[in-house]
């Protein structure tokens, strides 16, 4: 397979397409966690109870449409193969928590990929949509036309004091997390990152970073998200969530502009080193791929390379993930292949590009 | 090293986490940190454990609250799913619906903690199964929305909404079904 009909099947079609503030903001993701009245949580369920759950979905929903997100397709995780899972957890249409089940457990995917729907993962369902860009608002909105969808067939486990009942208390009332991933190289360049996140944390939002684990962020890629959902409207969450993004968008503007204004010369060779390392490295591990994407990104943005598209941050990202490589390799490769791998994925990347 | 949970094993496991912006280091055992969850892959997960560890350890937190009796609380069985509130409380899940219920005496403080003082819910109402339940908000809307402009002297505009309440009261109440597994 050529590279270029990889990325098609790879990069999801929402993901290609411009949304608002995607200069900063890469996507935006709203999630509602339900549970149907009188069965049991997966966590004391056993299969014949959970099968309930997932013959429901299958029978109302699998290849149905709803609005533009067409034709729901069904992946069961008993049947998936673990490279197939891994996969998904890339393109983060299916948790890490629902690769470890197989009982009952499984995924609706929509056509676009912007709309999936986990079954039988910490609650029965977890529905999920995506949106390039900046668009919260809009989010909820389809979210909840979908959720109105789903309870035409479903019951749902709900209660007038405590909400949507979900398993984790962490989760009740709204079932709502709504989460905004970012591009902060200037803001994390000068150090202002780790200033703002207990600030941030203090007004119930919770940082963290995309990749990579505990506190480190891959590629200056931040995840925000709110903490709260009982007790607040979704929408009062979203406009708490959508100022914070604002304010931190407009400081990482700041940021970038400063940064070009005092340190143009700095910034420039930086950035430079960073596309020749990307362009002519034989050998690359996943930190330094992600360091050199988002300087190359950064580079973009504020104009000293103009012959590269803007979404190679957002695809390579998520194309140099240890599933990807392989799946594009067709084979089972160790770390070290994997870096070799991934340094020429990235140059093939990069040749597609004109100039 | 101890393993700084349970002071019983040695701690073989030194995890960097990442908690409110700061950077901690814990050093468990393997038993612990299964427990809390320290090894668990998905994001989601690794920061409410951040959140609750030490929350459902009734002992520091229970004791003070009288709403909650910490031996009754240990040994209440919730009858639809089996879980008992100390293995909630270990787990930091509920195992069905109804525990929402069993457990409910106990609940309040938790939710206080995990939503910022928050117990109630304010949010969407399920549209096909309880009809009333937003017709009920909605009043309540209303109502509130007529005494602000009766007390700002806005009478025409107050009359528009005692209208719209009287609308809503003279619609036929259906109860609220709930109950059933599948529609
Ligand atoms: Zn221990
Ligand atoms: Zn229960």
């Amino acid at each position: 397979m050529s590279l270029q009909s990889f990325i098609n099947e790879a990069i999801s079609p929402w993901m290609q397409e411009d949304g608002p503030d995607n200069d900063i903001v890469m996507s935006t993701r709203v999630r509602l966690a339900r549970n149907f009245s009188n069965v049991p949580f997966p966590l004391t369920a056993n299969k014949e109870k959970l099968s309930v759950v997932s013959n429901t979905l299958k029978t109302h929903f699998e290849n149905q449409s709803f609005e533009q997100y067409e034709n729901l397709e069904f992946f069961s995780m008993e049947q998936m193969q673990a490279l197939e899972k891994r996969v998904l957890v890339e393109k983060h249409l299916i948790s890490p928590h629902l690769v470890e089940k197989d009982l009952e457990s499984g995924v609706l995917i929509s056509n676009n990929e912007q709309v999936s729907l986990m079954i039988n993962e910490e609650d029965h369902i977890r529905l999920q949509l995506y949106f390039p860009g900046l668009q919260l608002d809009r989010g909820l909105k389809e979210a909840f036309r979908f959720d109105d969808w789903l309870e035409e067939k479903i019951n749902y486990a709900f209660e007038e004091k405590r909400g949507y009942l979900t398993s984790c208390p962490t989760n009740a009332g709204t079932g709502l997390r709504a989460s905004v991933m970012m591009h902060l190289p200037a803001l994390t360049l000068t150090r202002k990152m780790s200033k703002m996140i207990p600030a941030i944390n203090q007004l119930g939002l919770v940082v963290r970073g995309m990749y990579g684990e505990g506190s480190e962020a891959l590629g200056n890629i931040y995840q925000i998200s709110n903490q709260i959902t009982l007790g607040r409207s979704e929408q009062d969450i979203i406009e708490d969530l959508q100022s914070v993004v604002e304010k931190m968008i407009e400081r990482e503007r700041f940021a970038r502009k400063m940064l070009v204004e005092q340190s143009a010369l700095r910034l420039e060779d930086r950035i430079f080193r960073s596309y020749g390392t990307l362009k002519y490295s034989r050998i690359m591990e996943s930190k330094e791929a992600a360091t050199c994407l988002s300087d190359l990104r950064l580079g973009i943005d504020v104009g000293y390379i103009d012959h590269l598209s803007k979404t190679i941050l957002n695809e390579l990202m998520v194309l140099t993930q240890p599933g990807f490589l392989q799946q594009y390799a067709k084979e089972t490769l160790n770390a070290q292949q994997r870096d070799i791998r991934r340094a020429s994925i990235i140059r093939e990347r990069l040749s597609l590009e004109k100039g | 090293m101890d393993c700084e949970v349970c002071h019983e094993r040695p701690a073989t496991l030194h995890l960097t986490n990442f908690i409110n912006g700061k950077k901690t280091e814990v050093h468990v055992c393997q038993h612990c940190a299964q427990e809390k969850g320290y090894l668990e892959t998905d994001e989601e997960t690794y920061s409410i454990h951040d959140l609750l560890s030490g929350l459902f350890n009734f002992n520091s937190t229970f004791t003070n609250h009288q709403e909650s009796n910490t031996q009754e609380a240990t040994h209440k069985v919730c009858k639809h799913c089996g879980i008992s509130y100390q293995q909630f409380a270990k787990i930091g899940k509920f195992g069905c619906g109804e525990c929402y219920r069993e457990f409910s005496e106990h609940l309040n403080p938790i939710f206080r903690r995990v939503h910022s003082g928050n117990t109630v819910h304010r949010g969407k109402i399920p549209k096909r199964q309880y009809v009333n339940l937003q017709k009920k908000r909605l009043l309540d809307d209303y109502r509130k929305e007529l005494q602000r402009l009766i007390e700002q002297e806005k009478f025409e505009e107050a009359a528009e909404v005692r209208d719209k309440i009287k609308a809503i009261d003279q619609e036929t109440v259906v109860e609220d079904r709930n109950k059933d597994g599948e529609a």
